[in-house]
């Protein structure tokens, strides 16, 4: 069902083409291989998992595509361009944006300026604009403002606006980090485990704001997580990890089906 | 109004003038220390370095002239021309900026995520650096620093104040430098813009991200190294401040860059991470150790400035090793 041009998925949605391909993936960190050979794509418009035990290297892989690690062997394509070896604050620039298995929040600013930082790369009025607040800076400041309100309003964080986000609990912080990835209007959004320490509602909360990102702004997903239950359901297509190398890849069903992904879950008996 | 209180309060205003300038060297060191994590020992040889340059600049003195002459055993000293104190400031500031891009480049864009002990050795090899090669580039002699601020007493302040003694005979009204009015003026306006900068621009807004987390900032499209070269400038212009208000005081001479030793009690006060922290940090050892001279001073045969605010830091170490505005130190376990 998955072919080079995209695909209709199981629920009507028309997926696009590829965006990202990641070929022959290797990192390794001295002798140790986090990531061995591992080659998969991310299609335009779905919502892209990577699942795997403890360990597989699925971080590793989110780390490579986002620009934190580099690998010694592969390429990464994004958007039809080979990418030359990057810092993530331009792979930033590029339209990718990620939130962190460990929350990395500013937490000495509000919520409100959170997810501002997130409209950077879309500001450009020069310094002595900006100390006037004359023209091109106050057009940005303003668009900018509308764009992050949105989100806020999206993932209904309104009342929290204002608050450091220090004394914001836990769940929320996994909130205000996705608000301040989707203030960037990426085109591809990486989520680090976005449930990772979550009690049953509020991993309910994520599943629906992620897939209603999916649906209402269109923006590409990949996510990881090791939770196989929520994956799952949520998915279009996923990637199966296990010791750095890729076990299994395809729709949720195939997978689920697959003898190695069953084995690498559940184990297997050594005789 | 009894004389002692009058000459009292004159002290006091004199000792909020004098921590006016411990607190714009505690500012370079605030800005830095809150964007990168590094305590830049080398703040106050900044200081002087960017005096020494803007004198250096006003005088048209040929830099690097005792190299030059040693070499092709000429004698050039000056051009022979001066340059107006405004696009002097400008030409230093240009200085600065090139300064703090090869100090980035140099020094600490190799030492990302070093220990803060190995970061702070750093900065003690580039304050020796940087009083070398000042040294080198513009001689050692003391110079005079003229860039039009106002020197000496202000009248009109002391006429103006005269009534405040109600008819007591021995006050003449209290005297304050004007240079130290002016300087008050100039360190009141840099906090201003400093805060609006930090708080309103793109700039200060990914300022502000990078002190805040590093994996963050980096993943909403900010290069660190961009941020760091500019805290470094902005540290830098911070310098030439102070370094204009003390060289135009005491004269540009190496032992500015002993200010910087004064600078610590100042943060130990006010926080290392706080803006708001280094000025009242600043005021407080300024008028402390004037007050405390004035009062207690006598009693133990004076002499009591040189050791004041240390004495004060180390209280503070004690009961409140975060400083008056410092971010809480909580340990969790």
């Amino acid at each position: 069902m998955s072919n080079e041009e995209g695909y209709v998925t199981a629920d009507g949605r028309k997926i696009g083409g590829t965006l990202m391909e990641m070929k022959n993936i290797t990192l390794r960190f001295g002798g140790v291989k986090a990531i061995t050979d591992i080659s998969f794509d991310i299609k335009e418009g779905e919502i892209r998992a990577i699942i795997g035990p403890n360990g597989a290297g699925k971080s590793s892989m989110l780390n490579v595509i986002s620009g934190f690690y580099v690998p010694q062997e592969g390429e990464v394509w994004f958007k039809g361009a080979k990418r030359p070896p990057m810092k993530p604050y331009q792979v930033a620039q590029q339209g990718i944006a990620r939130t962190f298995q460990n929350i990395a929040l500013f937490e000495g600013m509000s919520v409100l300026d959170n997810v501002m930082t997130g409209r950077l790369n879309h500001m450009n009025a020069g310094m002595f604009q900006q100390a006037i607040w004359k023209g091109k800076a106050e057009r940005e400041e303003v668009e900018n403002r509308e764009v992050v309100e949105k989100v806020i309003d999206f993932l209904e964080i309104q009342s929290i606006r204002k608050t450091p986000v220090a004394r914001l609990p836990y769940g929320l912080k996994k909130r205000v980090e996705l608000a301040r990835a989707l203030a960037a209007e990426p085109m591809l959004l990486l989520l680090d485990e976005p449930m990772a320490g979550m009690n049953v509602e509020e991993k309910e909360d994520m599943s629906r704001f992620i897939l209603d990102v999916n649906d209402e702004f269109g923006t590409t997903i990949a996510l990881i997580e090791h939770d196989m239950g929520v994956v799952m359901d949520l998915s279009d297509r996923v990637v199966v990890m296990d010791y750095g190398k890729k076990i299994g890849d395809g729709t949720p069903d195939e997978v689920r089906n697959n003898q190695d992904v069953i084995d690498a879950y559940l184990g297997v008996a050594h005789d | 109004m009894p004389t002692q209180l009058l000459f009292g309060a004159e002290v006091f205003l004199n000792g909020l003038m004098a921590g006016v300038l411990y607190a714009l060297v505690a500012l370079g060191f605030v800005l830095i220390y809150k964007a990168s994590g590094i305590f830049n020992y080398a703040q106050g040889v900044m200081a002087l370095f960017a005096a020494l340059t803007l004198v250096g600049i006003m005088d048209g003195q040929v830099p690097f002239s005792h190299l030059i002459n040693a070499m092709l055993g000429t004698d050039v000293h000056h051009f022979g021309w001066h340059v107006n104190a405004l696009i002097s400031i400008i030409l230093t500031m240009g200085v600065m900026i090139v300064l703090a891009y090869c100090v980035q480049q140099f020094v600490f864009r190799h030492l990302v995520g070093q220990e803060p002990i190995i970061l702070f050795m750093a900065t003690i090899g580039l304050a020796y650096f940087m009083e070398g090669f000042g040294d080198l580039m513009w001689g050692s002699d003391i110079k005079k620093l003229d860039v039009g601020l106002p020197q000496g007493g202000s009248f009109w302040i002391e006429e103006n104040s005269q009534w405040l003694g109600f008819g007591n005979e021995e006050f003449y009204g209290f005297f304050l430098d004007q240079l130290d009015i002016v300087a008050t003026g100039i360190a009141a306006i840099l906090v201003i813009v400093l805060v609006l900068f930090s708080q309103y621009t793109k700039q200060g807004r990914a300022m502000r991200a990078v002190a805040d987390d590093h994996q963050a900032a980096l993943s909403v499209g900010i290069s660190l190294n961009f941020i760091w070269v500019m805290v470094w400038s902005v540290a830098g212009f911070v310098a030439l401040v102070a370094g204009i208000m003390w060289g135009a005081k005491s004269g540009v001479q190496f032992s500015l860059s002993l200010i910087a030793l004064k600078a610590l009690p100042v943060l130990m006060l006010g926080g290392f991470t706080s803006i708001p922290g280094a000025i009242v940090g600043g005021l407080i050892i300024g008028v402390g150790e004037k007050m405390f001279e004035f009062i207690v001073g006598p009693m133990v045969g004076g002499a009591t400035e040189n050791w004041f605010a240390y004495v004060l830091a180390l209280l503070f170490l004690v009961f409140r090793p975060q400083g008056l505005f410092g971010e809480k130190i909580i340990e969790r376990v």
